[in-house]
């Protein structure tokens, strides 16, 4: 499912499905071995793309609607390594990103928020998030910086 | 979901015997963690030596797991590590759950 598209730079398609998300993770991290990241950047980027690709499963594609497709771009800059989630599922909310709000965690036990942590990780691991509704696709764009050269 | 529990001078220690808890596990994950919870034990630790990733949804499990167990009976983890770690940290969901660098440092510290 991994095309070349350039040096330095490539494309995983999945389907979207709750298992894919794993696949999809564990492609990229392949794809991305010869940058020999280090293990805080590597899980930095299987983070960010595991919220990201989750949000997708769970909210962009409809159960009973056909199973929609996820293609993930990526490529390098100086600045850091950066991705492309294209999605035709549904549309966000407002056609925008949910904002990057920390869920209040001050509170009893029995009051602890179970969710809503997705949106902040992704925020707070990543730069330049920029979420757009491009004809009937999602095109979300973000970039987390690396050391590499 | 692998789990597998054993009980230390009711301390009931819960191992995940996988690498993941993530959104494709995570409601195993926290139906299992009902069932090995329904002992009388007041404090599990939950042993997460071997998981090497969780994302938002396997941390809401745990933070179930954790709201199931209250207010009378506690949570505590040990052995985060890497991408675990930080994102209780990130989430600050590490100044809500006891943590110890391992199994063995949580049960000293238990016992007392």
């Amino acid at each position: 499912m991994t095309e070349q598209v350039e040096s330095g730079s490539f494309d995983v398609r999945i389907g979207g499905a709750t298992l894919a998300v794993r696949d999809a993770l564990r492609e990229v991290l392949s794809n991305l071995q010869p940058l020999a990241l280090s293990a805080d950047e590597a899980g930095t980027v299987e983070l960010v793309l595991a919220e990201a690709l989750n949000n997708i499963v769970e909210h962009a594609f409809d159960a009973d609607e056909k199973p929609g497709e996820i293609r993930i771009r990526c490529w390098r800059r100086r600045d850091g390594l950066h991705f492309a989630i294209i999605d035709d599922g549904l549309a966000m909310p407002e056609n925008k990103a949910p904002a990057s709000c920390a869920p209040c965690v001050d509170v009893e036990v029995t009051a602890l928020p179970e969710g809503g942590f997705g949106w902040f990780m992704i925020h707070t691991l990543a730069k330049d998030v920029r979420y757009a509704r491009v004809g009937e696709t999602n095109h979300l764009n973000l970039r987390v910086s690396s050391s590499h050269r | 979901m692998d789990l597998t529990s054993s009980n230390n001078e009711n301390i009931l220690v819960i191992t995940v015997q996988e690498q993941r808890i993530d959104a494709a596990v995570a409601l195993a994950f926290k139906d299992r963690m009902r069932e090995l919870t329904e002992g009388p034990a007041r404090t599990v630790v939950l042993d997460l030596d071997h998981v090497s990733f969780i994302d938002s949804s396997g941390l809401g499990a745990i933070v179930a797991a954790m709201k199931n167990l209250a207010p009378d009976r506690t949570l505590v983890l040990a052995g985060l590590t890497g991408t675990v770690d930080k994102v209780f940290r990130l989430t600050r969901m590490d100044t809500v759950f006891g943590l110890y660098g391992s199994v063995d440092d949580a049960l000293k510290a238990l016992r007392g």
